[in-house]
């Protein structure tokens, strides 16, 4: 499965980098790709509560996102659906996962964005694609590495 | 569908982060189709049979499967539809190769969505490490 993951160090306990994930107060002072202000920010983080961010970017263009919470174990684990709503462009709903580990300077945030594809897609995930998908990333990688 | 995801092709013009969104969709059409190509083990076996060799003529790729050739065919044109091979005809014979576009397009994605995260993270990390300054001086 196609997905991005991130790993932070922060300086912080979990409990409060749990909290910075699900309160409208935290949420309103990272969410974004640049400096441009959350407009609007709605939590409800337990299993089956959702949330609402709306923002705009820097070059004045406003996006929201939202989804549902799927795991809240405060101060562990969050797993929510994610989508953009409003406007035309839906790509359709992807999954955010995120793992919290207490750690001697803090924690460690392990941030984890994946594909959801239609049914057909997850069961031929279960029955072992990803060996075909691996070798053609590398093939890619290759290819590119020599047209350089 | 395929038609109206094209016109959303991103352009010169929109914010970056339409830009993004427009990838997204794209992203979206042809990783389901890449996905809908690789549920098939004989298709599969056909891929890694062409990562390994580099092109193979259709027949070659035939003879290892209890299959006919028209099947065969078939699932060459799936692969093909999401773009994941090309065939191209000298004489008589078909020579199939490997097309790794599809990939590189959603590690483009992935890249792009890497520096939206990667922002919006660091900002927590600065938000949460304050948090965390503002705590330990009230327990004082």
């Amino acid at each position: 499965m196609t997905s991005l993951t991130l790993v932070r160090r922060i300086k912080a306990r979990p409990s409060i980098v749990f909290d910075a994930l699900t309160t409208p107060e935290g949420i309103a002072s990272w969410w974004g790709p640049d400096d441009g202000p959350v407009l609007m920010a709605e939590t409800d983080p337990q299993v089956g509560g959702r949330f609402r961010v709306r923002f705009r970017m820097l070059d004045g263009s406003e996006h929201e996102s939202s989804g549902e919470y799927l795991e809240v174990v405060k101060p562990e684990r969050l797993s929510m659906s994610w989508r953009w709503t409003g406007g035309a462009e839906d790509p359709g709903e992807s999954l955010v996962e995120i793992r919290l580990r207490a750690v001697a300077e803090g924690t460690e945030l392990t941030f984890t964005h994946s594909r959801l594809h239609d049914e057909e897609t997850r069961r031929s995930h279960e029955e072992g694609w990803t060996g075909a998908l691996d070798k053609l990333e590398r093939h890619f990688l290759g290819v590119e590495r020599s047209s350089r | 569908m395929r038609d109206l995801v094209r016109v959303k092709m991103p352009g010169l013009t929109g914010s970056p982060f339409q830009r993004i969104l427009s990838y997204m969709v794209n992203y979206n059409e042809r990783l389901d189709r890449t996905f809908a190509a690789l549920v098939d083990p004989t298709r599969r076996a056909i891929l890694a049979r062409l990562e390994r060799e580099d092109s193979a003529s259709i027949s070659a790729l035939a003879q290892p499967f209890a299959i006919k050739l028209p099947a065969v065919m078939k699932h060459l044109d799936v692969l093909d539809d999401a773009g994941l091979i090309t065939r191209s005809k000298v004489g008589r014979t078909v020579t199939v190769r490997l097309r790794p576009e599809p990939m590189r397009e959603a590690m483009d994605w992935l890249r792009r969505y890497e520096r939206f995260w990667s922002k919006s993270l660091d900002r927590l990390a600065a938000y949460a490490e304050n948090k965390e300054a503002e705590a330990r001086k009230k327990r004082r």
